[in-house]
């Protein structure tokens, strides 16, 4: 039995890989280092949240993985996934209807145009939005566009040409909206990640979501942003946010980071 | 472990309840106006409009400030409009006047589309080309007329030249504004779905300056239906136009039936107009982009 094959598979195993990942914005004296050799390893399947302050460069992470922006230096591999990228905001196209948003997702993913309507409604019924096919997104709550953007980016996720791509990337996703609706969504993001055995990369800034969703959470720091600590959440799901362990885990995870906040105030 | 007692958590069935009852709690419901009462609240302020200006004008010629043979009064001008409208030379002037104004307005359409798609294209060429657009929409149409002639002589090309040139850039400027404001995150959300070339161009952004396109249209035609009577009114050739008519009977001292040209005029430019404040409301309205009070 020799090591080689089994490091080469597990090379490829991982969901995403980033290594090395810097990214700064501008050039010169003047450049902002936003993001300062970030390695972070995703397996399939695995729920990561990450989590930091202000400037920790969240997004930025987000925007590099989701080939929105590249990298100064380092590398990050993604294998074959098709990747989804969901914003805080729904970002739904305003002038097509709430199908209309699904099915245009699912055209440029290669779907045959017959089977992109039945397709995006079994979409919509997968987050409880059958029968708001015809509706256009602003007759919609916050919380309803927000589970269409959701179930638009699983279109996005999905393949129709033997591709397996599963890798959904959230950017606050939950951000703007109350605390009921994002409890709701919370349960009904775990459903559909487990039923759909997606790759979910979380960025958030609120500590117990983090650890209600995570199967690790990882805390960057900021300006530039680093890994700092990486912290396994190992509760068993569904968690309840307001749950002891997920309390206690979190005010662990919140004393760290405020410990890393407060290092750029004196 | 101790975990072992959350394990049931949220039943799926009470997610589902929930979410259709907060989804239920959060719809707006809005009352719709029947079409007759839409119909009323839209008539009812211009009529008193035009009630109060037939009577301000009344009011003037009563001061006796002009002779009624100059300036005649609403009594004698509206029968002489009701006669107007039942000649059917009348109806052969606006035809061909009409005629002009689409085909004017239909090439400047194109014309502006093509160059505020070209200039909207860079920023580069937006600052260069920007406030040169502007700048063509300010020019009073009636200063291109010395060149149109002499560049097309009396002809139906010289009013052409006009009104193409007093429409076309407020429909680029209209598209410029239109691409310019494409919100960003919806530019994000193409670029996540790998929408590119064409593909981005028919599904985003095109329709997403759609309603300032709309918007620099009906401000297009006002410049265009304007340097159209300039034309009309200075080139005067081959078969009546409403412009003709409107000199003809100065120069005949048929001072009625100018007023009643210019009711034509008039009432001409604000059908139009309100047919483009229509589509433009419509589309705001589809996109959710009005405000609900209204």
């Amino acid at each position: 039995m020799t090591q080689a094959p089994e490091a080469a598979e597990s090379r490829t195993a991982a969901a995403v890989r980033l290594a090395g990942v810097s990214k700064a914005f501008g050039s010169g004296s003047g450049a902002l280092l936003a993001l300062d050799n970030v390695s972070l390893d995703v397996a399939p399947g695995e729920f990561v949240c990450l989590l930091g302050a202000s400037g920790c460069g969240k997004s930025t992470l987000l925007n590099l993985v989701a080939d929105l922006d590249k990298v100064s230096s380092g590398t990050i591999d993604v294998g074959n996934a098709r990747v989804a990228l969901m914003f805080q905001e729904p970002a739904l196209f305003p002038w097509l209807t709430v199908a209309g948003n699904l099915e245009l997702a699912l055209r440029q993913r290669g779907l045959p145009r017959k089977e992109r309507g039945p397709r995006a409604s079994e979409l919509l019924a997968s987050v409880h939005l059958k029968g708001f096919e015809k509706k256009r997104p602003h007759q919609l709550s916050g919380g309803m566009r927000q589970r269409v953007a959701l179930a638009r980016a699983l279109a996005l996720t999905e393949s129709y040409q033997g591709r397996r791509s599963t890798l959904l990337l959230m950017d606050e996703p939950f951000g703007a909206l109350d605390a009921m609706t994002r409890d709701l969504l919370h349960d009904e993001l775990e459903r559909i990640w487990r039923e759909r055995d997606l790759t979910v990369l979380f960025v958030t800034h609120n500590v117990r979501e983090a650890v209600r969703l995570g199967d690790r959470v990882v805390l960057l720091s900021s300006r530039p942003g680093r890994v700092i600590e990486e912290f396994p959440v190992d509760f068993e799901r569904p968690r309840r946010i307001d749950a002891p362990e997920v309390s206690a885990l979190a005010a662990r995870i919140t004393d760290r980071l405020k410990e890393e906040v407060s290092r750029h105030g004196s | 472990m101790v975990l072992e007692q959350k394990s049931e958590g949220v039943p799926e069935a009470g997610v589902n309840r929930e979410l259709a009852g907060l989804d239920a709690l959060e719809l707006t419901t809005s009352a719709k106006k029947s079409f007759l009462a839409r119909l009323w609240s839209a008539l009812w302020p211009i009529g008193s409009a035009i009630l109060i200006s037939l009577f301000a004008w009344q009011l003037v010629v009563w001061s006796g400030w002009r002779p009624p043979w100059v300036l005649p009064g609403p009594g004698d001008v509206l029968p002489v409009f009701w006669e107007t409208l039942q000649d059917p030379k009348t109806w052969d002037a606006i035809a061909l006047t009409m005629r002009r104004a689409l085909i004017g307005f239909t090439l400047a359409v194109l014309i502006g589309g093509v160059i505020g798609a070209l200039v909207s294209q860079s920023w580069v060429l937006r600052r260069a080309f920007g406030s040169l657009i502007t700048g063509l929409q300010t020019m009073p149409s009636i200063a291109w007329f010395p060149l149109a002639i002499l560049l097309f002589k009396l002809s139906e090309g010289a009013i052409l030249f006009v009104v193409i040139l007093g429409a076309a850039p407020s429909i680029a400027n209209g598209l410029i504004a239109g691409v310019d404001y494409t919100p960003p995150i919806l530019l994000r959300a193409g670029k996540v779905m790998g929408l590119k070339g064409f593909a981005r161009y028919r599904h985003l952004i095109i329709p997403a300056s759609l309603p300032s396109f709309v918007a620099g249209l009906k401000q297009g035609w006002a410049f265009a239906w304007r340097s159209l009577m300039a034309g009309e009114l200075l080139v005067i050739i081959g078969k009546q136009s409403v412009g003709t008519l409107l000199t003809f009977s100065r120069d005949l001292n048929q001072t009625a039936t100018m007023i009643s040209i210019m009711f034509l005029i008039l009432v001409i430019g604000i059908v139009v107009d309100q047919l483009f404040g229509l589509a433009d409301r419509s589309l705001r309205t589809r996109w959710g982009m009005d405000d609900k009070n209204r």
